[in-house]
């Protein structure tokens, strides 16, 4: 190892990553998806302010954590196989027609890539749905949490999470828990993304790093 | 001294092995520094444990789980990581079992000497320190991480954490071993100022239920202890007793 007076900056042969927290929760009647804004190549931020919310149909969206590149090059992918999906059956794709197709992808080059899509939508078949695929596997959960932010509040969410809570309620579990593993993980910031799909569509909000809940900061 | 030696070694290679496994990949990838950094990232894994320790009006109240692994297979599951060093003191061990024990058993010492000294009872910080000198001065060769807390008729409950590397902090509330990642979320939003014994002993058994349920290294029984004025009461909460959550 040869010794340098300047090392290079590590952010420069880095890849880049979204050390992140994604969240996605289903209430009575659709899901709540939610996720921080950071993108971090080593320790120097690349992007503060990226949706890691990606639509992948009208009802469909999913979560992006791990490697930038895998997670948006997957999505995208998986976006246009759904389109083609949706004009041949002609109906609105299943929820789980596209966590399949993730999930197909993520098996096929498991050594590839490392990249984990929660993804989370709404259909008539069986209303609000998560799936986490994460390295491959495809589980269905009432909620799934995901990215290096999501170790934190593994303890919140496994206490604080009730069945059938209402929309608003599931927004300020989605938000609280973002807001909370921001606080602790370095990979997690910025501001916070949340979408919530129902019958009626999907609506996506931001919310400023000055307007989340404050926690007692000891 | 050179006798000890190839036995730390080879458990701090074991616990780096469960650092790579436990941390998320884009943490490892900070670590590639030159020597002139010290590599606190990789330095913050405590391995097998929860722990932790909440100030109340009066008093602490500390908690830990019950399990002491070698790798896979649990060596202890009623493990007791709440190790008293003087009358109203006391510590929460995670980390290298032989190294905390060790440490603890020469703070012990030393604390009872500088009381008898002093003839009074010994200050909260004044352990706390000395576990920091130790820890701080010897960092290279113990990994150990170590939350001290008691009552003293100075400044009444007091916690002071000591994590791997050796530094020392007091904090309200404070949580340690490889199962605390798991409940930082949980414990900032439950944390409230002012709480009351009995909220104390519910609010730190639930954070070390939680924690026992996702980390794998943690886990057995809950076990309890209160400092304050009158001395220690302790309690074990049982597999069965534990608080239980509804989780997926």
């Amino acid at each position: 190892m040869s010794e340098e007076l300047f090392p290079e900056p590590e952010w420069l042969s880095e890849e880049v990553k979204t050390g992140t927290t994604i969240i996605a929760v289903t209430f009575d009647g659709g899901v709540v998806l939610g996720s921080d804004s950071r993108v971090s190549a080593g320790e120097s931020v690349v992007n503060r302010v990226m949706n890691k919310l990606s639509p992948l149909h009208d009802k469909i969206y999913c979560a992006l954590s791990g490697s930038a590149a895998d997670a948006q090059t997957i999505a995208e992918m998986v976006n246009y196989q759904l389109d083609v999906h949706s004009i041949e059956v002609e109906a609105d794709p299943l929820v789980c027609s596209a966590a399949t197709l993730v999930k197909n992808i993520s098996y096929k080059y498991k050594e590839e890539l490392s990249a984990h899509l929660i993804v989370a939508g709404w259909d008539k078949k069986k209303g609000g749905q998560v799936y986490a695929t994460l390295s491959g596997l495809l589980t269905r959960q009432p909620f799934a949490i995901g990215g290096s932010g999501s170790f934190y509040i593994n303890g919140f969410v496994d206490a604080e999470f009730r069945k059938n809570m209402t929309k608003r309620e599931c927004q300020e579990f989605v938000v609280n828990a973002l807001t909370l593993a921001m606080g602790r993980d370095g990979s997690s910031g910025g501001v916070a993304y949340v979408v919530t799909i129902d019958k009626d569509g999907a609506e996506e909000k931001c919310i400023l790093g000055n307007e989340l809940p404050k926690f007692f900061d000891e | 001294m050179c006798g000890l030696l190839p036995g730390v070694l080879q458990l701090r290679s074991s616990f780096k092995m469960a650092a790579a496994l436990q941390f998320p990949a884009n943490v490892s990838t900070l670590n590639t520094y030159n020597d002139l950094y010290p590599d606190w990232t990789q330095r913050e894994v405590s391995t097998g444990t929860t722990i932790m320790a909440v100030e109340f009006e009066g008093g602490v109240v500390i908690g830990a789980d019950s399990r002491t692994t070698t790798g896979a297979y649990i060596a202890n599951r009623v493990t007791d990581k709440l190790t008293p060093i003087h009358e109203r003191i006391f510590c929460c061990r995670s980390g290298s079992a032989a190294d905390t024990q060790a440490i603890a058993d020469a703070v012990t010492y030393q604390l009872g000497f500088h009381s008898i000294e002093l003839d009074e009872a010994p200050l909260v910080q004044t352990a706390a320190s000395l576990f920091r000198e130790m820890c701080y001065r010897y960092r290279e060769e113990l990994m150990a991480g170590i939350i001290v807390a008691g009552w003293d008729p100075r400044r009444g409950g007091q916690v002071y954490t000591v994590p791997v590397g050796g530094m020392m902090t007091r904090q309200p509330v404070s949580v340690g071993g490889s199962g605390s990642s798991y409940i930082y979320g949980y414990v900032d939003s439950n944390y409230r100022a002012g709480m009351s014994k009995e909220e104390c002993l519910k609010f730190t058994a639930e954070a070390l239920a939680l924690a026992m349920e996702r980390d794998g290294s943690s886990g057995g029984v809950v076990r309890l202890a209160v400092i304050s004025e009158q001395g220690v009461e302790r309690q074990a909460i049982l597999g069965n007793q534990l608080p239980k959550f509804s989780t997926v």
